[in-house]
């Protein structure tokens, strides 16, 4: 019962995001209307059979928005989570690896780095760096190279710990070899779960730079500047709020799903536990 | 080939250093077998992890571990690591963890020899594949997971992987002591016809005075870090001259007497050991000058007056330095014990 439960939030979860993803894809090759072709006569249009979610105020189809948005979003949050584990994994893993004092540097570093808050620090890095896109993935992506190193380090001092390192350490392995050979694969599904989670929150940051002006640059949609825009117009056009805010729940709810559900597969701990 | 002299380690804990091992000396011609034995905690695994350069992180060494006239204790890693798993193997005593649960046994046995043979992954293969047949897995896919195995064969992966590359030094920490008791004899006998076949040096580490009976042509006691009786099996068995050696074996199931006795008490924690003997406390043969000093290794039978306890004690108390311990050269094979009041010779 609980076993079909856990597998349908992974069913789901991955349903969800692969819809995403694909919309995000074939937002690359078709929307049913341009997303940045203004038609300033067909404004605030509400949903009908031309516009199956109505148009903005230029006019523009909000479908189509949507899909582009997706496509920027995605991008954003995927290459932050890339950043992310690409130095944070390492970083993590050198230090599980050393301990000592290397170790507990990287630690008091990771403590320094979560006293910040998130979206505040990434709101500070864009405004000193300029508005943008590739600035929002660095800015996310710095975000995400503790929280990388911090879960890596953790899980991979359990695995360090483990005997079948003792014994390749004592097959003439040397650190680095253990770590890539015998380390790393052994916390992969830790890291993955974790880079769900990562990747949903990516989102939401992504959307809240974009939101404030400092994320994707108009006339690129996306999810926040869409959210900023039907601000204005919230009473006449109630639903423009609604359509970015549905996909960015959507996009979160999914990969949250996601995550929870590669946790139970892939921890045999924790599934045989249940 | 192995010579550990004067070996002391002390690791960090909460509340400053404590010494783990104290004074260890002994050495290990090419293919001879010793045997270690002693309870949990008396620093048998420490004494295997100081000779391959894997203490825990902070252990602080004094003494030597020469191997072949190396000292490995001031080795550099990178030499060490050309050493582990090429010239010295390990078996470990958990054969459930030993093994990578991700990497399949036949992948675990070829690692070694593309590490230090540097073998092509074909001929890595072959060869794991001739391993794994040697130690009795010729019907196991070498694709299978660690989590596919019974107990018994891990630890003959273990074996393999640890014989890979054809070392001259095995060390086997507690092989059997996961194992049930068939499987416990078929591995002992592999390691012993490994041992003969390929001459290699066997250090093995048991808590079980069976297992070294069977296996090993000498043997250690040790206790509290120390070793507190060693000499040829023969002779010790017979012997027994350390009341530690005794309640040990008295506290081992064997064939000849009845029900084990398990030693009273427990090994002192490293932290709080006794002052004198350390095995004072639990020894029924202790007597006052027990705590005043520590007993050094001497050879048996104590030359003098007798072996009576009175004698003995008198003996040790007018000549307060007990003869040193024998040179681990000169030393191989005689009988030594440390005690003041050792039970006299059968
Ligand atoms: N990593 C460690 N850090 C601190 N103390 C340790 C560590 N490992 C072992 N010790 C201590 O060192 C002493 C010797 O331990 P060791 O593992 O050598 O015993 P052992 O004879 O191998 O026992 P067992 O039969 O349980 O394997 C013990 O008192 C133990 O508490
Ligand atoms: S020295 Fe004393 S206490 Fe220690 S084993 Fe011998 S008789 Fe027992
Ligand atoms: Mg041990």
């Amino acid at each position: 019962m609980r076993g079909a439960w856990r597998s349908r939030n992974l069913l789901a979860g991955g349903a969800i995001t692969a819809l995403m993803v694909l919309i995000a894809l074939v937002s690359l090759v078709w929307t049913p209307y341009g997303p940045t072709q203004i038609d300033i006569v067909h404004r605030l249009a509400t949903p009908s059979a031309a516009h199956p979610l109505g148009t903005d105020l230029f006019g523009r189809d909000e479908l189509s928005m949507l899909m582009a948005g997706a496509q920027s979003s995605l991008s954003v949050a995927l290459i932050a989570v890339i950043v992310g584990a690409g130095i944070g994994v390492p970083i993590g893993a050198f230090a599980a690896a050393r301990g000592g004092v290397p170790d507990d540097l990287v630690m008091r570093a990771c403590d320094l780095a979560f006293a910040f808050p998130a979206l505040l620090t990434a709101v500070m890095i864009t405004a000193l760096a300029g508005p943008g896109a590739i600035n929002a993935m660095l800015a996310i992506g710095i975000f995400n190279i503790p929280v990388f190193a911090r879960i890596t380090r953790g899980a991979a001092r359990g695995v360090w710990g483990r005997e079948f390192i003792l014994a390749a350490r004592a097959a003439g392995r040397h650190d680095t070899a253990i770590t890539v050979l015998h380390v790393l694969p052994n916390i992969a599904a830790v890291l993955l779960v974790q880079a769900t989670i990562q990747f949903a929150l990516a989102i939401v940051a992504d959307a809240g730079l974009s939101y404030v002006g400092l994320g994707t640059q108009p006339p690129q949609p996306s999810w926040g500047r869409m959210l900023n825009d039907a601000q204005t117009f919230i009473w006449r056009a109630p639903l423009l709020a609604v359509f970015p805010g549905l996909a960015i729940t959507f996009a979160v709810l999914g990969l949250n799903l996601l995550g929870d559900g590669l946790q139970d597969l892939l921890d045999p701990r924790v599934r045989r536990a249940r | 080939m192995l010579a550990v002299e004067n070996l002391s380690v002390s690791l960090p804990m909460e509340g400053g250093r404590v010494p783990v091992l104290a004074d260890v000396s002994f050495a290990l011609a090419r293919g001879e077998s010793v045997g270690l034995v002693g309870e949990s905690g008396s620093g048998k695994s420490m004494t295997a992890l100081a000779i391959m350069g894997l203490l825990p992180p902070g252990a602080a060494t004094s003494g030597r571990v020469l191997f072949d006239g190396r000292d490995l204790l001031a080795a550099a890693e990178p030499e060490l690591c050309a050493i582990r798993g090429r010239r010295i193997g390990m078996v470990f005593q958990e054969p459930m963890t030993a093994l990578n649960p991700l990497m399949s046994i036949g992948a675990q046995v070829t690692e070694p020899l593309r590490l230090h043979l540097r073998l092509g992954r074909a001929e890595a293969e072959a060869r794991a594949r001739r391993l794994l047949a040697r130690v009795g897995l010729a019907q196991i896919d070498p694709h299978r997971h660690p989590h596919q195995l019974s107990g018994g064969q891990r630890q003959r992966v273990v074996i393999a992987i640890a014989l890979a590359c054809g070392p001259e030094l095995l060390i086997a920490d507690e092989p059997t002591t996961a194992l049930d008791v068939t499987m416990q004899a078929q591995v002992l006998d592999l390691l012993g016809e490994l041992a003969a076949e390929q001459g290699l040096a066997l250090l093995l580490i048991t808590h079980d005075l069976g297992v070294v009976s069977a296996t090993a042509a000498r043997v250690m006691v040790m206790y509290a870090g120390r070793v507190v009786e060693a000499g040829g099996t023969g002779a010790v068995f017979a012997a027994m001259a350390h009341p530690y050696t005794r309640a040990l074996f008295a506290a081992s199931p064997h064939e000849a007497g009845g029900r084990p006795a398990p030693i009273p008490g427990q090994v002192p924690d490293p932290q709080h050991r006794p002052p004198g003997c350390a095995f004072a406390p639990r020894c029924p043969r202790a007597q006052r000058d027990c705590v005043a000093t520590v007993p050094v290794l001497s050879p048996l039978p104590f030359k003098g007056r007798g072996l009576g306890e009175g004698s003995a004690c008198g003996a040790s108390a007018a000549s307060p330095a007990p003869s040193p311990p024998p040179s681990p050269a000169s030393g191989r094979g005689s009988h030594v014990a440390a005690c003041f009041h050792p039970h006299p010779a059968p």
